[in-house]
């Protein structure tokens, strides 16, 4: 069986696929790539089947050498790649030999890179998915951020793929830096919030702080305010608390009332604080690309315009496909 | 004089711990590789590193200080 070498592990890159959706009610939350958008082009770009498993890095991208001749592609977040030391093209099909390696430059724009090669990181499935829950510790390379000297399995390449040098047109690619706007559901627990506070929540500039991780990403820059009341049996007595329920993947916290917490998609699946809103699934892409000090704003949209943004999504991956094969 | 940059976002430290002296001062010979300071990102503390031996110049960031990746660090003076 093939592999690759990790020679650095970078600050912190895991195996990620699609999701290991279906498991909620147990309490298993999905993780998989935090964007989905880079991951999935990623796989199309060296003909994988949807749903292979790839690398999701961050800040720092990771050293890895090949054994065998496989096809390879840089996606998301803006870090200058090299194999061997020679500069190559994100967004594209690259092919690399046994001894090849693929190393990062510092990241200049977004957050989280990822690199797909061809038959997918071939790590035991877990409930279905061979995607890493470091909390933990379940699914991907031993439940863990890759270190030095690991090996990771690959699976058998593709019969055929994308040939060597097919790229993703520029429109295509996901558009990195400046404000992310992030459209937002409001709910569950908005009726929570004073009507100033909604609006203010939705006028605030928020900047990303350095709690800010695959779990959920910490806000700072303004506050909020509750609704007195006496608080129901089971609620305990911080404003931001309600009775417990299950939290929305995107949905946004505010424990304390002054910074707000986008869970994302390694987060606890349930809990006690009022969650003012959900980010759309296709604009968690966007946050994921966003770093410690980048700024994020919030926009309200309702569910048919969160669905119609899926579904928007979904032509931009077929128009990559029909653009690579 | 060069600059070691940040190489990830995050909070900049130059101590190990709070209670604990700085990893160099102002005027202090390091070698190549010696740690300098840290950024905590994500409750991962990476270190910055010298990246070749030298003199440390001027710290270009306070402790606590935010830092963005690629911002200067320190000013190191060759030997």
């Amino acid at each position: 069986m093939s592999e690759i070498i990790v020679r650095s592990g970078g600050l912190y890159t895991t195996v990620q696929d699609a999701g290991r959706d279906g498991q909620y009610a147990i309490g298993m939350p999905p993780s998989g790539a935090l964007d989905q958008y880079s991951y999935r082009v990623a796989n199309l770009l060296v003909g994988n089947p949807d749903g292979a498993a790839a690398l999701e890095a961050t800040y720092i991208g990771p050293e890895l050498e090949f054994t065998d001749d496989r096809l390879i592609a840089v996606t998301g977040a803006e870090a200058p790649a090299r194999v061997n030391g020679e500069q190559v093209a994100p967004w594209e099909t690259l092919s690399v030999r046994a001894g090849d390696v693929l190393s990062f430059e510092m990241i200049t724009s977004g957050a989280r890179p990822y690199v797909a090669v061809s038959g997918g990181i071939a790590v035991p499935e877990y409930l279905g998915s061979r995607s890493t829950y470091t909390l933990t510790g379940i699914g991907g390379f031993q439940g863990r951020a890759l270190r030095t000297d690991d090996r990771l399995p690959l699976g058998s390449p593709p019969v055929s793929g994308p040939a060597p040098g097919s790229s993703v047109p520029a429109g295509l690619r996901l558009a990195l830096g400046g404000v992310a706007e992030l459209r937002l559901v409001i709910g569950l627990c908005s009726y929570r919030l004073t009507e100033a506070a909604l609006e203010s929540f939705v006028d605030t500039e928020w900047k990303v702080t350095k709690d800010a991780d695959r779990v959920g990403y910490r806000l700072r820059g303004g506050t909020i305010d509750f609704i007195d009341r006496d608080p129901p049996f089971g609620a305990g007595s911080d404003p931001a608390n309600v009775v417990d329920l299950g939290y929305p993947i995107g949905s946004v916290q505010v424990p304390g009332g002054n910074e707000p917490i986008v869970l994302l998609g390694d987060a606890v699946t349930g809990g006690g604080y009022a969650t003012v809103g959900t980010v759309i699934s296709v604009d968690r892409d966007r946050i994921a690309q966003a770093r410690t000090g980048d700024r994020v704003s919030f926009t309200p949209v309702d569910v048919d315009a969160a669905i119609s943004a899926r579904r928007d999504r979904g032509i931009r991956l077929e128009k990559v496909r029909a653009a690579v094969s | 004089m060069s600059t070691v940059n940040a190489t990830l976002p995050g909070v900049f430290y130059r101590r190990p711990s709070p209670e604990q002296d700085p990893f160099v001062e102002e005027g202090a010979v390091v070698q190549q590789g010696q740690t300098i300071a840290l950024i905590e990102v994500m409750k991962t503390f990476s270190e910055i590193k010298a990246e070749q031996a030298g003199t440390i110049g001027r710290f270009l960031l306070e402790e606590g200080d935010e830092v963005e990746a690629g911002q200067g660090v320190v000013e190191v003076v060759s030997p």
